[in-house]
């Protein structure tokens, strides 16, 4: 039991951590706040892009987000990471994430908002049109908002998903919040500061959590 | 208050026992049921006879569904006693599987399993209740969906039937399990009108085969034509019971003649 | 052009690499039908006792339950792949990917198979219990099995979507496909054994993701 709390819970081994996991809580943050938004707005293009009118455009988007979804983050991270410097492309990392998490996000949340599009009835389409709006104005004021409504517990979940996500920027040396608490742990030879990061995430995303089960058992109801 | 037997002189439980010469088949003596402070049952007093179908009527509120269902103990009751077929149904050690088998129950909402065909339906109790083989369960469940009309359906998945026809398999997957009796809980409340007829004339003619039945429901014309016995219960209490010709006629107590003149309407 | 083949689709590096990529085809697929087995089995397992004895269970399986949704899966490793040696546990890579997966999984299909359970209508219980059926009985023929089809798409999805974190493992050494391929440019300074590793990941789970989408066509289509 000792060892327990010397090896995994040793608090004086997290407050000397702190201070480092705190700066790599800042860069998590930070990309969190660049792959969300990117991924939503990529997300709608996808959507948008599916309902498009030519058959080989659409053939050749679902492709696409096939390809995207197939390939383990990771795998698409250091595809980008190592494989681009062989191009002559050497990206800094955050620039890597950003661009992998570009595309797997927006291959996921495209789905969840082309579910939430199809949910909304035609007749509001209808409505909408038959006020004069334009169909560009249709979808922005009437379509996108009910859409995205229906969907909001499935998009929670897919946002807790790229909250997740950026842990893996560590592999590619991105002093995120995992990457400080594990550089910690292996000059202390001490898994408290993994703990220690463990709990921020789960401080962090265990409110978001508890809402989508909240909301996913209401509708199942 | 009074309480709710001085309402009934001539049916107050000694009276019936000695009208009646058989042994009731259902004795409900002082069953009061409380949802935390909220009294919906005080007191209650009912019989069933064999052979007997008895309607409990009155007001949403009034009780009605919540007797019916502690009757084969989806709701329990919180004091009393329950008679059925000379065992107990309050005692808490008693075997409640073996009580509901032979208690059929039927549901306003078909409650139909919605993944299992309707014979599926029928035969799941009879292999994992009284654990009959597949062919002998098969035979006996065709003979009861046969008894309500609707052998040629065992087939189809509950989606594919009618609202009424759900109600009938609903009602054949009670009649399988061979019940003393059986309980209804408003089975045409969720019909479409023009299917209503089809689940009265199964319960006519099970009451012609001489199945006991105790049935909440608002069919009054039902009531008053297939009934032998109506009870009206209002406020978690009985306020009077009767053959249907007292309950529906000018001699029924004010507060029954009222709802029944309103159920009417 | 020719420096472009030359660098991503070298056929002499293919040649000498395929071996290597092919050994980590199988480990990814053998941690994926582990994880895949043991997730599916103990999520619902878990979601049947909470049926039945959810009083008991309910808190630490809501703190199991969390901690595996809002955690990181690789923090999750690297704690269980540094941490449980330190207690004296000794433990390979491969296990440590097999047991943090599938505890992940397990969390997810736990409360997707919960929120099946408690949206089949309770008439649907009281109807079976009313046959005499016993409870266990009643959850395993009446309610378990309209759960399970309305769980199914999720399921499936977050199924797909655990099994490919299988290449984690290349963090803590396991030689899965990603693994084998990073170890190969290391070797060679080629990127063709990259180009191998996505490839080798779009054959498995393109048919998966194909899957996937049938599945949710098909019960979508059930539900009107």
């Amino acid at each position: 039991m000792d060892i327990l709390f010397q090896q995994f819970f040793n608090l004086d081994i997290m407050s000397k951590a702190l201070p480092l996991i705190l700066e790599g809580l800042k860069t998590t943050l930070l990309i969190c706040l660049v792959v969300i938004p990117l991924g939503i707005l990529g997300g709608i293009l996808v959507a948008v892009g599916s309902m498009a009118k030519s058959a080989v455009a659409r053939r050749a988007l679902a492709l696409a987000v096939d390809l995207m979804r197939a390939l383990p983050p990771l795998v698409l991270l250091i595809l980008i990471y190592s494989g681009l410097p062989f191009l002559g492309l050497r990206l800094s990392p955050l620039a890597a994430v950003s661009i992998a998490f570009f595309l797997n996000n927006a291959a996921y949340y495209g789905e969840v908002i082309r579910a939430g599009i199809e949910s909304v009835p035609n007749g509001q389409w209808e409505a909408a049109r038959s006020t004069g709006l334009r169909a560009d104005q249709t979808f922005v004021w009437v379509v996108l908002p009910q859409a995205l409504r229906n969907v909001l517990p499935d998009l929670i979940s897919n946002t807790v998903e790229v909250v997740k996500l950026t842990s893996l920027a560590s592999v590619v040396s991105l002093q995120e919040m995992l990457y400080s608490a594990d550089m910690a742990r292996s000059l202390t030879f001490n898994n408290s500061p993994v703990v220690l990061a463990a709990i921020i995430y789960f401080v962090m995303l265990w409110p978001v959590v508890r809402i989508v089960s909240r909301l996913e058992n209401a509708s199942a109801k | 208050m009074q309480s709710a037997a001085s309402f009934l002189p001539s049916r107050a439980p000694g009276a019936a026992a000695e009208i009646q010469s058989v042994e009731p088949l259902l004795r409900i003596r002082d069953v009061s049921k409380k949802f935390g402070s909220l009294e919906v049952l005080k007191s209650i007093n009912v019989d069933v006879s064999p052979g007997e179908l008895v309607f409990l009527i009155g007001p949403s509120g009034s009780g009605k569904s919540t007797l019916l269902r502690c009757c084969n103990r989806l709701e329990e009751a919180t004091s009393g006693s329950i008679r059925f077929d000379g065992s107990e149904v309050l005692d808490p050690k008693l075997d409640v599987n073996a009580l509901r088998r032979r208690i059929g129950m039927v549901f306003q909402s078909f409650n139909l399993y919605p993944h299992m065909t309707a014979l599926s339906n029928v035969t799941l109790a009879l292999r994992k209740v009284l654990g009959k083989s597949g062919p002998e369960s098969k035979t006996i469940a065709m003979a009861a969906l046969e008894r309500v009309g609707l052998a040629h359906k065992a087939s189809a998945y509950p989606a594919e039937l009618s609202g009424g026809q759900q109600q009938r398999v609903a009602i054949a997957r009670g009649l399988a399990l061979e019940p003393k009796m059986m309980l209804f809980d408003e089975p045409t409340s969720a019909l479409d009108p023009e299917l209503v007829g089809s689940v009265l004339a199964t319960m006519r003619s099970m009451r012609e085969a001489g199945m006991t039945m105790l049935v909440v429901s608002h069919e009054m014309r039902f009531a008053r034509e297939a009934a032998d016995r109506v009870v009206f219960m209002e406020g978690g209490v009985v306020v009077e019971q009767g053959p249907p010709a007292q309950i529906f006629g000018p001699d029924a107590q004010p507060r029954t003649r009222a709802f029944v003149s309103n159920e009417d309407r | 052009m020719n420096h472009f083949i030359d660098t991503f689709f070298n056929a002499q590096q293919i040649l000498a690499t395929w071996p290597a990529i092919l050994k980590g085809v199988v480990v990814t697929l053998e941690i994926a039908a582990l994880v895949v087995v043991t997730g599916i089995t103990a999520g619902i397992g878990l979601a049947v006792l909470r049926w039945l004895f959810g009083r008991w269970i309910k808190w630490p399986l809501l703190v199991f339950v969390d901690v595996a949704r809002a955690v990181p899966p690789l923090v999750l490793v690297l704690l269980a792949y540094f941490g449980l040696p330190s207690l004296g546990v000794d433990i390979s890579g491969f296990a440590v990917i097999w047991l943090v997966l599938s505890a992940v999984l397990t969390a997810f299909v736990e409360e997707i198979v919960w929120a099946g359970l408690i949206s089949v209508k309770k008439g649907q219980r009281e109807a079976a219990r009313s046959t005499g059926l016993t409870e266990v009985q009643a959850l395993l023929y009446v309610v378990l099995p309209q759960a399970l089809r309305l769980a199914v798409p999720p399921l499936t999805n977050r199924t797909i979507a655990i099994t490919k974190n299988t290449a984690l493992g290349t963090v803590i050494g396991v030689p899965e496909i990603i693994n084998q391929a990073t170890t190969a440019v290391s070797f060679s300074g080629n990127a063709t054994p990259l180009m191998m590793g996505a490839f080798a990941y779009l054959v498995l789970f393109i048919p998966i993701i194909g899957f996937g989408r049938w599945v949710e066509g098909r019960f979508a289509w059930r539900r009107h």
